[in-house]
């Protein structure tokens, strides 16, 4: 037990000395929080508009108006010529154009139908769908109106929703995310690089011909990783609360609890790596290929599964973070029982065993 | 005393036979080269006197302790030093001498008088507290040595412990292990410098898996009839058909 703790605390000292690698681990889950929740958001806001409006009439002024007041458009520019959009998207700054037909309010009076061409920059097709169906929506507002005001049968406008829900907080959807790529990233990747350093530098050999057991130094690898990684959840978990105002619907102990099988399993993966690598390079592209990477793009974090292409799902189920998310998803926001996440408990404690075994017997290979 | 005794020791790895019934005695104190070429099997061999890989068959005996059935046994009576540069660069000089003596279980006063003790002779006394990376080579070397026998160990396995070193270094180096050899410790040592093993007491010359030559420097080079150990060694070396790898 004693060359276990001396053997732990050199490695808090390893980690302790480097500080740029300390600051940035446990700075990672700050920057993340503040990147997803204010930099990177789905939602549109203010986007700029350019608007043609030939017609100038009551309709067309109050729509205008309304695009304008809403939080979501700010009009820009107003052109003197429909042509003038091309000009105007190619200097970036224009994210949408809208242009009525002429005589706007007076068709819409007389034939009861009316004309009005949005056109979006769909270079960034997620922006360009978000807010066509605003402006959808505001326009589809105001014929509402008009239709209850002058009592006049209009054609029947079919009545459009907002797609997006403009209450609904990007931040819901990716503090489960975030976390699962922050506990990857410091198990799998740190403690793959910390025990194949010392492959690299030949003191891993010393180690071997020692007493110690093989066991306890991955373990004592693995100690100061886990503490870090608790660290990190807390500090993600307080972050979420109290900047982002995501509460934490469910029990905050099944939540810590399925967080700590995935550290696990995470850490065994880190294991996993170390013992097919053996620069720290190498163990670096693997973890980074192979698992973190994953977990951004495959994991549901950032693109819904369900749209993937069947292979993508399938493989998709591999990805140990896909099944975090998924518990902390429901534990966290939708405030679900442990007994709902059953599933994904059971099939994460299969990975964690079957990565351990697989990796334990790697390792004793490697000593032959 | 013998504190090594190998017989008929054989290494496969599949059809290639790494090491080719070997037999040899080490006595205690002795300094022992264990010479040969690249690929000749010196690395594999001593893997297996260290504990570190099981023979395919024959017998070894390390410190009285048999190395197929009792590795890890055989693990706590032995030292090590490596080609590599073994001590952690990150650690301070005291910090490195207390975490191997640690990890070979002993207890803290005894630590803590030994580094005091083991600092004052090699003059490091002023460098207790500084991160070994920022010492030069030839004291990092040093250092290492005196951290692989600080447990005082039955036998210190060295392999190329002096590569890179400048000569005025290395043979300062030679001075800290005819010293262990003094206080008891076998030295089992490989090397590529020839001049090193005329250093030692006996010399064994691997080639393509076997020994073909062991005895003193002396007896080796008016056997062979060559002036110094590098004549020796290249008319052994010459008979090799493995390649080097």
């Amino acid at each position: 037990m004693k060359q276990f703790t001396t053997f732990v605390k050199k490695e808090f000292y390893h980690i302790f000395r480097d500080k740029r690698t300390m600051m940035i681990l446990l700075g990672i889950p700050v920057i993340q929080i503040i990147l997803f929740g204010f930099a990177i958001t789905t939602e549109v806001k203010n986007s700029r508009i350019a608007v043609y409006d030939p017609s100038k009439d009551e309709a067309t002024r109050t729509i205008i108006e309304r695009l304008d007041n809403s939080r979501y458009f700010d009009v820009a520019v107003y052109m003197d010529h429909p042509s003038e959009t091309d000009n105007i998207f190619k200097d970036g700054s224009i994210s949408m154009a809208v242009i009525f037909s002429e005589g706007f309010m007076e068709n819409l009076m007389h034939t009861g139908h009316a004309q009005v061409l949005l056109l979006t920059d769909a270079t960034e097709a997620n922006t360009a769908t978000a807010i066509t169906n605003y402006a959808t929506a505001i326009i589809g507002d105001y014929q509402q109106e008009l239709l209850l005001l002058q009592k006049i049968p209009f054609r029947i406008i079919p009545e459009i929703k907002l797609l997006y829900n403009p209450q609904m907080k990007g931040a819901y959807n990716f503090v489960p995310g975030v976390l699962g790529m922050i506990l990857m990233l410091i198990c799998a990747l740190m403690t793959s690089i910390a025990i194949v350093r010392e492959k690299e530098t030949g003191t891993m050999e010393v180690l071997l011909v020692s007493p110690m057991k093989p066991i306890f130094i991955i373990l004592a690898k693995a100690v100061p990783y886990f503490l870090i990684s608790c660290i990190n959840l807390t500090t993600v978990l307080v972050l979420s609360v109290f900047v982002l105002d995501v509460p934490v619907a469910g029990s905050l102990w099944w939540l810590i609890l399925v967080s700590l099988l995935f550290i696990f399993v995470s850490l065994s993966l880190g294991l996993l790596i170390s013992t097919v690598t053996n620069t720290q390079l190498a163990a670096m592209l693997v973890a980074g290929m192979m698992f973190i990477l994953p977990v951004v793009l495959l994991s549901g974090m950032m693109f819904p599964v369900e749209n993937m292409p069947d292979v993508l799902q399938w493989l998709s189920n591999i990805v140990p973070a896909k099944w975090y998310i998924i518990m902390m998803k429901s534990l966290m926001i939708k405030g679900a029982g442990i007994s709902s996440v059953l599933r994904e408990v059971i099939i994460l404690t299969i990975m964690a065993v079957f990565i351990i075994a697989l990796s334990l017997k790697n390792f004793k290979n490697r000593l032959e | 005393m013998k504190v090594i005794e190998v017989k008929n020791l054989v290494k496969r790895f599949g059809s290639f036979t790494a090491v080719d019934h070997i037999s040899f005695d080490v006595e205690k104190g002795e300094i022992f080269g264990f010479l040969g070429a690249n690929g000749a099997g010196k690395t594999t061999a001593m893997r297996m006197l260290c504990g570190l890989s099981k023979p395919t068959s024959g017998n070894g005996m390390v410190a009285g302790i048999d190395i197929t059935r009792n590795p890890e046994q055989v693990k706590k009576n032995i030292g090590y030093m490596s080609q590599k540069f073994s001590l952690y660069n990150d650690l301070k000089v005291w910090e490195n001498i207390r975490l191997f003596a640690g990890i070979y279980g002993m207890d803290d006063h005894e630590i803590t008088l030994k580094t005091d003790e083991l600092l004052h002779r090699l003059n490091f006394s002023g460098e207790r507290e500084t991160l070994v990376k920022s010492l030069p080579l030839g004291w990092k070397q040093k250092l290492a040595f005196s951290v692989s026998i600080f447990h005082h160990p039955k036998i210190v396995f060295l392999d190329e412990p002096t590569g890179g070193v400048d000569p005025v270094t290395r043979r300062q180096f030679w001075e800290l292990i005819y010293e262990a050899a003094a206080s008891g410790i076998t030295v089992f040592v490989t090397t590529h410098y020839m001049d090193e093993a005329e250093y030692c007491d006996r010399v064994s010359i691997m080639v393509d898996g076997r020994i073909d030559a062991l005895d003193s420097p002396g007896n080796l080079k008016s056997h062979f009839g060559a002036a110094d150990m590098d004549g020796v060694f290249h008319q052994l070396a010459r008979k090799a058909t493995r390649k080097a790898d």
